[in-house]
C-alpha cells in the first residue's frame, strides 16, 4: 500500500438538490427543484409564497422524503422552521435540551440540571431576557422565535437552515441573529435562510437562489430588488400600488365615535387609513371593532349598534380580516377546502330548502379564485401558502354582504407579488362599495392605498390627512410632530 | 394557576377521604381501622396500574379503549394458569403483547388510537373468554401474601413502588419524549423525537401495566372472570381526568392520575357506608365524575383569567 499526501476532504457543496419533486395532496410543492450552497456561505432562498422554499428545506433537512430527486448534506443539520417547533406545553429548558438532556448515573435526566443548564446556553448566545423555566406556551412569539434559534444555534451544526427567522423578531433581535449568522458562516458553517424582507436579503446574503412554482430560477451573488420580484413572479409587475376609485358621496357607512378620542365617519367605496407608530391604539380600535375588546357604540347604516362580542360585529355587517403575530391565517378553516372558506360566510345566499346548491357556488367561486391568482380550489386551505390563505380570507368578503371591513396588517409576512395582488383586491373592494377601514405595519402601504389617514397617537387622533397622502414620511412627520408638541 | 389543573387528583382525594372519614363515623359510630385502609389499598391497586398505563397513552395525546381486554385477558390467563410466581412473567409478557399490537396499529398503521383500542378490546376481550368461558380459577397463597397480604401491608410497597416507577420513568429520555409529542407531534418530530418509537412504547407500557393491574386483581378476588376488565376502561379514563392529565396531551402526571384512582375507589365506600342502593352505584359514580371534570375545567378557566 502507498501512503498518499492527506487529501482535505473538499466538498463543493454543503447541501444540494437535483431533481427534487415532492406533492402535497395534488398540490405541487416542488418540481424538478435543484439546490446547492457551499459551506462558509450565506445563502438565501428568496420566493413567492408558495414558490417552495420551506418545502425544499423540509426536504434538504430530511422531515420530509421527495417523491423524486436526490438530497446530498456534509455535515449536521439543524433547522428553525417557519412554524415555530418549539413543544408549547415544555418549558424554554426541556425545549432546548430535549434532544439532549444532562443525565447522572443510570442515564436518568437530572431535572434539577435542567434550567441552570438552558440558563447557560441561553447566556452563551447573549439571550439574558428570558426565564428558562417558563412554558413556551406562555411566551410572547418573539420570545419563542428567540428560543428556537437558540435551540437550533446551540447544536454547532454544520449547516443551518431557517426559515423566516426575522417575521416574528423585533429590530433588534434582527441584528442579535444577524451577528450570529456572519459568525456562523466565518465559523465555515452553511448558513441558509429565507426571508420577504429584500433589505435583509441584500445585507446578508452571499448569494441568493430564486424559487417559482416549486423550482429554481436563478442563483446570482448580486440581485437588485426590481429584478428579484421580476424574477420571483415571473412578470413584470406594473405600479406596485393600483388606482384607487374615488369614494360615493352617500352617507357614511360606518360611525364610530369612542369617548376615548377617536371618531370617524366611513363611507361606502372608502379606504380610511389608520396610521401612527407601532402601539399607538390601532391595534384596540379594531378590537373594539371586532368585539374583541371594550364594548363601543358604532352607527351602522345610520342604525345604532353595540358591539359587544364578535357576534355583534358580524350581525352589523362589519367583515373581518386580521392577521395575528404567529401568521396562522386566523378565521380560516384548514381542512376545508379553498372553496368552502370562501363561500361559508354567505351559505344562505346559495342555498335552497337548507341545501347547499354546490354547482352556483362552484361558478361563482371559480371565478374569484381565478381573479385572484388563488393555487388549488379544491385543495384544503391548511395546504396553502401563507400569502394565499391571506388572499382566501379576504376574497370571502368580496362575496359576503359585508358592508364595511376592518382589515388589519392583511399583508404581513407576504411577498412582494402577493402584496401587489392584494392592494388590487382592497381596490376593487372599495369598488363594490365597502367601506374600509385599513391598517398595515407598513407605512408606506396606508400612504398609498388610502383615501384618508387617521394619525392615532396614545389612543387618540393627532392628526387627519387627506390622502392618498403617497409619501409615507408625511405620515411619520404628523405622528412625531404632534407627539413633539405634547411633550 | 396552571398548577391548580394538576393538583385537581390530590384535591379531590382529600375531599372524598374527607367524605369517606364522615360517613364510615357517622355510620359505625368509629374511625376506620388499619385493615379497612388494607383493604381499600388491595381493592384499588389494580386501577391504580392501569391508570398509570393510561396516563402515559393520554399524556403522547392518544387513548386506550382496549385496557378493559388486556385486563381480562391477563386475568382469565392468572386464574387458570398461574401456579407460582414462575408464570407470572407470561401474564406479563401476555400483557405486553396486547400492547405491542395496539401500538403497532397506532404506530406504524398510523390509525386513530380510539378506533385502534376499540378494536383490539374485543379481540383481546374474546380472547380471555377463550381462555376462561365460565368465572373461576384460583390464585396460589403465596402469591397472595406477597402482593395483597389482608393482614400485612405489603399493597403499600407495592404502591410505592408504582409510582417510583412512574417518577423514574419520567427521567428518563423517553419520559420527556412522552410529553413533547403530546405537546405537538409534529414540531416534536421536526427536533428529531422518534415519534413512532415512542407512541409504540407508551401502548407496549398501558399494556404491561393492564398485566400487573390484572395479577393484582386475581390476588385480591381470588378468582378470574373474563368479563373482570371491562369496568377499567371507564375508571382508567376517569382516573386520569380526575388526575388532571390533559386529553389533549402533554400535561399532567401519573401520580395524579393515581390519586384520582385512589378517589374513585373511595367514592364507593363513601356510597356503601352512606347507605345507598347498589343499583344507583354507577350514577352516583358518573355525577361524582362529572363535577370533578368540572373542577377541572374550572381550574384551566381560572387559569387562563390569570
Amino acid at each position: 500500500m502507498t501512503s498518499t499526501a492527506p487529501v482535505p476532504t473538499l466538498h463543493t457543496f454543503a447541501v444540494r438538490a437535483t431533481g427534487v419533486d415532492r406533492a402535497f395532496g395534488g398540490v405541487r410543492a416542488l418540481r424538478d427543484a435543484s439546490f446547492s450552497a457551499r459551506p462558509g456561505e450565506i445563502h438565501a432562498l428568496a420566493g413567492e409564497n408558495g414558490a417552495g422554499k420551506s418545502t425544499l428545506i423540509k426536504v434538504l433537512c430530511g422531515l420530509v422524503a421527495p417523491d423524486r430527486g436526490r438530497v446530498e448534506v456534509n455535515g449536521r443539520v439543524a433547522t428553525a422552521f417557519q412554524e415555530l417547533s418549539l413543544l408549547p406545553d415544555l418549558t424554554v429548558a426541556e425545549n432546548l435540551l430535549l434532544a439532549d438532556p444532562p443525565r447522572g448515573r443510570l442515564g436518568l435526566v437530572r431535572r434539577g440540571r435542567l434550567a441552570p443548564e438552558a440558563r447557560r446556553i441561553l447566556e452563551r448566545f447573549g439571550v439574558d431576557h428570558i426565564d428558562s423555566r417558563a412554558v413556551c406556551a406562555d411566551l410572547p412569539v418573539s420570545h419563542r422565535q428567540v428560543v428556537e434559534l437558540v435551540r437550533v444555534l446551540a447544536t454547532e451544526p454544520r449547516v443551518v437552515f431557517l426559515d423566516e427567522p426575522t417575521a416574528a423578531l423585533p429590530d433588534r433581535q434582527v441584528e442579535w441573529l444577524a451577528g450570529h449568522m456572519r459568525r456562523l458562516r466565518d465559523e465555515g458553517c452553511c448558513v441558509i435562510f429565507t426571508s420577504h424582507r429584500w433589505r435583509e436579503i441584500e445585507r446578508l446574503a452571499d448569494r441568493v437562489t430564486v424559487m417559482r412554482n416549486g423550482t429554481h430560477v436563478a442563483t446570482r451573488e448580486k440581485l437588485a430588488e426590481a429584478e428579484a420580484v421580476t424574477l420571483m413572479s415571473g412578470r413584470t409587475l406594473g405600479a406596485m400600488y393600483p388606482e384607487i376609485p374615488p369614494p360615493a358621496t352617500a352617507g357614511p357607512a360606518l360611525s364610530f365615535s369612542d369617548p376615548g378620542g377617536i371618531s370617524f365617519d366611513l363611507r361606502p367605496g372608502e379606504i380610511l387609513g389608520v396610521g401612527g407608530l407601532a402601539g399607538q391604539g390601532q391595534r384596540e380600535l379594531f378590537l373594539t371593532l371586532f368585539g374583541a375588546g371594550r364594548p363601543a357604540r358604532v352607527t351602522v347604516d345610520g342604525r345604532p349598534i353595540r358591539i359587544r362580542r364578535p357576534k355583534d360585529a358580524i350581525r352589523a355587517g362589519l367583515g373581518i380580516a386580521y392577521v395575528p403575530e404567529d401568521r396562522k391565517a386566523e378565521g380560516l378553516f384548514l381542512p376545508l377546502s379553498v372553496r368552502d372558506n370562501i363561500t361559508l360566510a354567505t351559505l344562505g345566499r346559495r342555498s335552497a330548502a337548507g341545501f347547499v346548491r354546490r354547482g352556483a357556488e362552484r361558478a361563482e367561486v371559480a371565478g374569484i379564485v381565478s381573479r385572484l391568482g388563488i393555487a388549488g380550489g379544491g385543495a384544503a386551505a391548511g395546504t396553502l401558502s401563507g400569502g394565499n390563505q391571506q388572499k382566501v380570507v379576504m376574497a370571502r368578503w368580496l362575496l359576503a354582504d359585508a358592508r364595511v371591513l376592518l382589515l388589519f396588517d392583511v399583508t404581513r409576512g407576504v411577498d412582494a407579488a402577493t402584496k401587489h395582488d392584494l392592494y388590487r383586491l382592497v381596490a376593487e373592494l372599495a369598488r363594490a362599495g365597502k367601506a374600509i377601514l385599513y391598517y398595515s405595519s407598513e407605512t408606506e402601504e396606508i400612504a398609498h392605498l388610502c383615501h384618508r389617514v387617521l394619525v392615532l397617537r396614545e389612543g387618540r387622533v393627532a392628526a387627519e390627512l387627506p390622502g392618498p397622502v403617497r409619501d409615507a414620511e408625511r405620515i411619520v412627520a404628523a405622528a412625531i410632530a404632534d407627539g413633539e408638541a405634547h411633550a | 394557576m396552571r398548577d391548580l389543573a394538576g393538583r385537581l387528583g390530590y384535591l379531590v382525594l382529600a375531599a372524598t377521604a374527607v367524605a369517606y372519614l364522615a360517613v364510615y363515623a357517622t355510620g359505625l359510630g368509629r374511625l376506620p381501622t388499619a385493615f379497612d385502609y388494607l383493604s381499600i389499598l388491595n381493592t384499588t391497586l389494580p386501577l391504580v396500574f392501569v391508570a398509570i398505563g393510561q396516563s402515559l397513552v393520554v399524556l403522547t395525546g392518544g387513548i386506550d379503549l382496549s385496557v378493559g381486554g388486556t385486563v381480562s385477558l391477563c386475568v382469565a390467563v392468572t386464574a387458570v394458569a398461574v401456579t407460582g410466581f414462575e408464570q407470572l412473567p407470561l401474564v406479563l409478557a401476555i400483557g405486553t403483547a396486547c400492547g405491542v399490537v395496539n401500538g403497532l396499529i397506532v404506530a406504524a398503521g398510523r390509525i386513530a388510537p380510539i378506533l385502534a383500542t376499540l378494536a383490539t378490546l374485543p379481540i383481546f376481550t374474546g380472547a380471555a373468554l377463550w381462555v376462561l368461558p365460565v368465572p373461576g380459577g384460583s390464585i396460589p397463597p403465596q402469591i397472595r401474601a406477597v402482593l395483597t397480604n389482608p393482614d400485612l401491608p405489603t399493597g403499600l410497597i407495592w404502591l410505592g413502588l408504582a409510582v417510583a416507577g412512574w417518577l423514574v420513568l419520567r427521567r428518563t429520555r423517553f419520559g420527556m419524549r412522552v410529553y413533547a409529542i403530546g405537546s405537538d407531534a409534529g414540531a416534536a418530530r421536526a427536533v428529531g423525537v422518534p415519534v413512532e418509537r415512542v407512541t409504540f412504547g407508551v401502548y407496549a407500557l398501558s399494556g404491561l401495566c393492564c398485566a400487573l393491574a390484572a395479577v393484582f386483581y386475581v390476588s385480591t378476588t381470588t378468582a378470574g372472570d373474563a368479563n373482570a376488565g371491562a369496568p377499567f376502561i371507564l375508571t382508567s379514563i376517569a382516573a386520569v381526568v380526575v388526575g388532571g392529565v390533559a386529553f389533549t396531551g402533554g400535561r399532567g402526571s401519573a401520580v395524579g392520575a393515581v390519586a384520582g384512582a385512589a378517589a374513585l375507589a373511595l367514592v364507593i365506600d363513601v356510597l356503601f357506608f352512606a347507605g345507598i342502593d347498589p343499583l344507583y352505584q354507577a350514577l352516583f359514580q358518573g355525577l361524582f365524575l362529572v363535577v370533578a371534570v368540572m373542577l377541572g375545567s374550572l381550574a384551566m378557566l381560572l387559569r387562563r383569567a390569570t
